[in-house]
């Protein structure tokens, strides 16, 4: 069965029990309410349930004035819009999908923690346009080599460290002109 | 290359020339880019639809790569021949249903697939038989210099490639392998095998990605996370995981040999038997008889057969492939009749019997 995405419905990435009942958890949502970041381990039967229900309807106990609030706080952030493309927080939300590549600056404050959750990580460390300036080249090429030799270390290699680490040493002093070049 | 004659031939992918593909039917991998100037396609209007799709087709016909591409305007295709692609795995079934001006630009084999208007601008797939990911990857980095030699592509110094949805960004890479995993289904060990992998952050899909079934013990590994690692580290997590996954399903196999060989060669026979022999079939009990039959011969149980064979008839009797070959329309208990009289034609040509 496909599930449509609320924020981003991501298939099992480590197995963990699910948040409501004793099963293994299938279906791990991460989902943006009142600006926090919210992760959900469910079950598939959980899931289902969860899928059906209206999206982040407030508990009925809950306090007249603070759900007042917090609703506020969530329409101010789903009515923000992009300047580029005009979507705004609320129908990203809702689809999943981003509008143009300037949402990424837009939303930063909303996006990071969401990139944080999904990949456990908010720094590039691959490859890079050819086209791209000498500085960011050099600092791309310094965020690998940093990676690379955290996986060395973790690795016990410690002889690819210690090359790692004169890299390193080599790209930091190099006359910003020459840019290093990239595999 | 022509649609038409898409249906008669297969893709050089499905020859199973690459290494272990008795079990690994394919590598693949797929690199997500977008033009820096262009909303993604999902908020593209229609006049920018277009530019984008006028910008990368253009580039796609003026790179070489050392392969012949053919560029197929999705958009003007109709339902059937859309369909035909998603079969065949040169196109998502995302791109066949989505709407307003998109392509693809094909090699030849069929190893190489850039969608063009999918979910983002661009989605390039490189494809090869058996183990092969250092080749995919090589081949893929290559084109994707061939095209960003010329464009823009929307790039931030943090976040890498931007994609339209943040599950893609940073290396927009999607490294996957795909295997045929009979006896870890057979003896329920394969529950195992998702659970280790799980741990590790990969994911199982079936044949045709993300929400499909698992078809035919087929089962498709791939990596989750996209951002913070480089693309050869991602692809040496698979390629690290993969060669403990063929030698438990071998150990498996041999193990159901040594077991009960009489019992394994009467179901892989009358397995065989039956899709010599049925007059109707539907397209689950087509996948499910395919793949005990290509085990048999993987195990010797099976001698007047080859695998390239098997591969093929998994593509070739799906609805579109079967409607295509037969040049109609066909309802489904129409196109039962067909799968079935398409399968016995195929491997009457390699029976004894007939030679």
């Amino acid at each position: 069965m496909k599930y449509e995405p609320e924020i981003v419905h991501r298939l099992a990435v480590v197995m963990k029990k699910c948040g409501r009942c004793s099963k293994p958890a299938v279906l791990h949502i991460t989902e943006l309410q009142h600006g926090e970041v919210q992760a959900l381990h469910l079950c598939e039967t959980c899931a289902k349930e969860y899928l059906s229900q209206a999206p982040s309807a407030p508990p009925e106990e809950m306090p007249a004035s603070i759900e007042a609030e917090s609703e506020e706080d969530l329409d101010e952030l789903d009515q923000r819009v992009c300047p580029n493309c005009g979507i705004t927080f609320k129908e990203f939300r809702a689809q999943g999908r981003l509008g143009c590549p300037h949402d990424y600056i837009a939303f930063e404050d909303e996006l990071l923690p969401l990139l944080e959750n999904i990949h456990g990580e908010t720094e590039h460390c691959g490859k890079i346009p050819k086209r791209a300036p000498d500085s960011s080249q050099r600092q791309f090429q310094l965020i690998k080599l940093r990676s690379e030799l955290r996986t060395a270390v973790e690795e016990e290699r410690y002889e690819d460290a210690a090359r790692i680490r004169d890299a390193i040493r080599q790209v930091e002093t190099m006359p910003a002109h020459e840019g290093p070049t990239v595999e | 290359m022509d649609i038409e004659s898409l249906a008669h031939k297969s893709g050089e992918w499905l020859r199973a020339t690459g290494p272990e593909s008795d079990i690994v039917m394919s590598s693949r991998i797929r690199l997500a880019r977008n033009l820096a100037q262009f909303p993604f396609p999902n908020r593209a209007d229609d006049t920018a639809r277009a530019e984008i799709e006028e910008i990368l087709h253009s580039q796609i016909e003026r790179i070489s790569t050392g392969r012949r591409l053919s560029y197929i305007p999705v958009s003007n295709l109709e339902q059937l021949d859309r369909q035909m692609l998603v079969e065949r795995q040169l196109i998502s079934r995302e791109h066949s249903e989505n709407r307003g001006r998109r392509g693809v630009g094909i090699s030849d084999e069929e190893n190489v697939s850039l969608m063009v208007n999918e979910e983002d601008h661009l989605r390039m797939q490189v494809l090869h038989s058996g183990f092969a990911l250092d080749e995919c990857w090589a081949e893929i980095d290559r084109i994707d210099d061939a095209i960003e030699a010329e464009l823009t592509y929307a790039f931030s110094e943090r976040l890498g490639y931007l994609t339209a949805c943040p599950t893609n960004c940073g290396t927009g890479i999607r490294v996957s392998v795909l295997l045929h995993l009979p006896a870890l289904v057979i003896t329920k060990e394969i529950q195992k095998v998702f659970q280790a992998l799980q741990k590790i952050g990969l994911a199982v899909r079936g044949l045709y990605g993300e929400g499909s079934q698992a078809m035919g013990d087929f089962y498709q590994i791939s990596n989750q996370v996209t951002l913070g690692k480089s693309e050869v580290q991602l692809i040496k997590t698979i390629q690290d995981v993969i060669p403990n996954i063929l030698s438990y399903e071998r150990r498996v196999r041999t193990a159901l040999v040594k077991e009960n060989r009489r019992g394994l060669h009467d179901q892989v026979s009358r397995a065989y038997g039956i899709l010599r022999n049925a007059q109707t079939i539907s397209s689950e009990e087509t996948m499910h008889l395919l793949s005990s039959v290509r085990m048999g011969i993987n195990l010797g149980l099976i001698d007047d057969l080859e695998i390239p064979t098997v591969n093929e008839l998994f593509i070739h009797t799906q609805p579109a492939h079967l409607q295509k070959i037969r040049h109609e329309k066909l309802e489904s208990a129409e196109r039962n009749v067909a799968r079935a009289a398409y399968i016995r034609q195929r491997l009457a040509g390699r029976t004894p019997e007939q030679n």
